[in-house]
């Protein structure tokens, strides 16, 4: 049953999808539009089975520091919640970068700034792939499109995280927690026991257990010579993981000559307006960052110099148009932006409409 | 094969249930399905909405601007969704509660009055199953067995003597449908 065909929502698909990768720890926060998260998994009782720890803290900030204590120890911690809950931990997630630890947070964005509205939004761009907390750090960022990735990124999110001994988020929205799709949960796999943790993260706070130092985890160090160098460290991780994990998707861009840009929730509805588009004869294709952080800036590189015109699509006023532009380097005087704000969300002749008017020659 | 499908009302006429149910068919027939809501406040008495999309190959956008199908069960849902209509589509509505009579000439109108077949079922919970029995009598996408196989599947053991119910709902549905077609 394993591989059993589900309909379930992304937030409901995420919650099994934490259970079956073995998570240790989950602490949480209500907010709409994700709170589906906490209610699936407390539904689901992963205590009586696989040993999972659920627990509802008194505010975001009291999760987070969860979270860091529980990562401090080796664990797969993850924590989730939506656009004004995920400000409220950034001071927590600065503190897990800077002690190089892993752990998994989930943003379901929703439409800001300030508390703002319930619906879908991308405008956590910005925080998410720019450090968001204080001090030179990042994140992985995942953008799922759909359920599937939903439940896909948990895993991925975990084990790129525990590589790299860095936070990961899964920088989802609205429109992907709240949408029903078929789903294919992935295989249920045993929590780590106490004895792997040890053998496989030896920086954990695990006791001493007859090694000559003590493990602390902290991100405090008073010293600047020092802390420079774990500066260092942070920067070369972050080398290697802008060496080795860019992800992206291409869709359609091999004879286009206009490109859209788009992640998320914003690529599906782009990825029909393409195929609108085509039907009248407008050659657009789609390059869609899975990763946000690192951001596929070579593949942009070289879609640029041959496209006519590029199409930045997105729930917000205009952020990774910013580093689509970077990434067109000499080129990026094509680049224009689409965006919509507050919650709400475009339909796919929106998309079609801002192309040709942004490039009327699209149309020949 | 795609079907883009609006179903709208008010929030508790089972508006996101009968999508649900329906999507939930679609995968059990081995269909793409998709199913949106429109999420938030404003689903405690005022207006609610769910796309539903049934396809054969993979769904691109969950949000669409224009619909195959539309189920319409108040004044609200028609003065947003009617002009949103594929011309050739279809329009199937509930008369009652419906002041202004849709006015579209290019689509097929289907008036199902579920309200008074509910009450005449003596259970108002049967509502949204008679309008998904309308819905796939005028465009067969999903088979009512395939409806209530997934009710079977779906429903806890509790709940399993109310399928009687729900099958009768559908077929009053599809009977209204047939004598709407007429």
């Amino acid at each position: 049953m394993e591989d059993e065909i589900k309909l379930m929502k992304g937030n409901e698909a995420l919650a099994h999808a934490a259970i079956r990768y073995g998570t240790d720890g989950y602490f949480g926060y209500p907010i709409t539009p994700q709170s589906e998260v906490l209610e699936t998994l407390e539904a689901l009782m992963p205590w009586e089975t696989t040993g999972m720890v659920v627990l509802q803290a008194e505010s975001e900030v009291s999760a987070i520091n969860m979270i860091y204590g529980g990562a401090s120890c080796g664990r797969a911690v993850m924590t989730s919640s939506s656009s004004p809950g995920v400000s409220l931990k950034q001071e927590g997630i600065s503190y897990i970068a800077a002690a190089q630890l892993p752990a998994l947070i989930v943003n379901v964005m929703r439409g800001g700034p300030g508390l703002g509205t319930i619906q879908p939004s991308q405008a956590d761009y910005f925080q998410a792939t720019k450090g968001g907390g204080h001090g030179d750090y990042h994140l992985i960022v995942l953008a799922p499109n759909s359920v599937q990735e939903m439940a896909d990124f948990v895993g991925l999110g975990f084990d790129l995280s525990f590589k790299y001994r860095t936070p990961a988020m899964i920088l989802a929205d609205g429109v992907i927690g709240q949408m029903m799709e078929k789903v294919v949960l992935p295989p249920s796999r045993p929590r780590r026991t106490q004895q792997q943790i040890i053998d496989q993260c030896p920086w954990a706070v695990t006791g001493k257990r007859g090694r000559d130092h003590r493990n602390v985890s902290t991100s405090l160090e008073l010293q600047p010579s020092e802390m420079e160098k774990n500066n260092k460290r942070l920067q070369n991780t972050y080398a290697a993981i802008t060496a080795n994990e860019v992800r992206y998707e291409e869709f359609m861009t091999d004879d286009a000559e206009y490109l859209i840009v788009a992640f998320g929730c914003t690529s599906r509805i782009c990825r029909k307006a393409i195929e609108n588009a085509r039907e009248q004869g407008i050659r657009v294709g789609m390059l869609r960052p899975v990763t946000l952080w690192p951001f596929p800036t070579q593949a942009i590189a070289g879609l640029a110099e041959r496209m006519k015109g590029i199409l930045v699509a997105e729930l917000n006023a205009g952020q990774m148009v910013e580093d689509v532009r970077l990434a067109a380097g000499t080129h990026c005087g094509k680049v224009r932006h689409f965006g919509r704000t507050g919650g709400i969300v475009p339909n796919p002749q929106e998309i079609i409409d801002s192309l040709t008017s942004h490039f009327p020659e699209a149309k020949n | 094969m795609k079907h883009e499908i609006i179903i709208a009302g008010f929030g508790g006429q089972g508006v996101l249930s009968m999508g649900k149910i329906l999507a939930y068919s679609g995968l059990l027939d081995g269909l793409e399905v998709t199913w949106m809501p429109s999420y938030g406040p404003e689903q405690r008495g005022g207006t609610a909405n769910v796309t539903v999309i049934l396809s054969d190959s993979m769904i691109s956008s969950p949000v669409l601007d224009t619909y195959d199908i539309a189920v319409i069960l108040n004044q609200q849902s028609l003065d947003k969704f009617e002009s949103h209509i594929k011309p050739g589509g279809t329009l199937i509505y509930d008369p009652y509660g419906i002041h202004r009579q849709p006015a579209r000439t290019d689509i097929r109108c289907l008036a199902i009055n579920a309200t008074d077949a509910a009450v005449e079922m003596g259970n108002s919970k049967a509502y949204n199953m008679i309008l998904l029995g309308a819905l796939l009598e005028t465009v067969p996408m999903v088979t009512p067995d395939t409806v209530i196989k997934g009710l079977q599947k779906t429903l806890p053991e509790r709940h399993h003597h109310l399928i009687p119910l729900n099958r009768a709902a559908i077929d009053r549905g599809a009977l209204l449908a047939k004598e709407a077609i007429k």
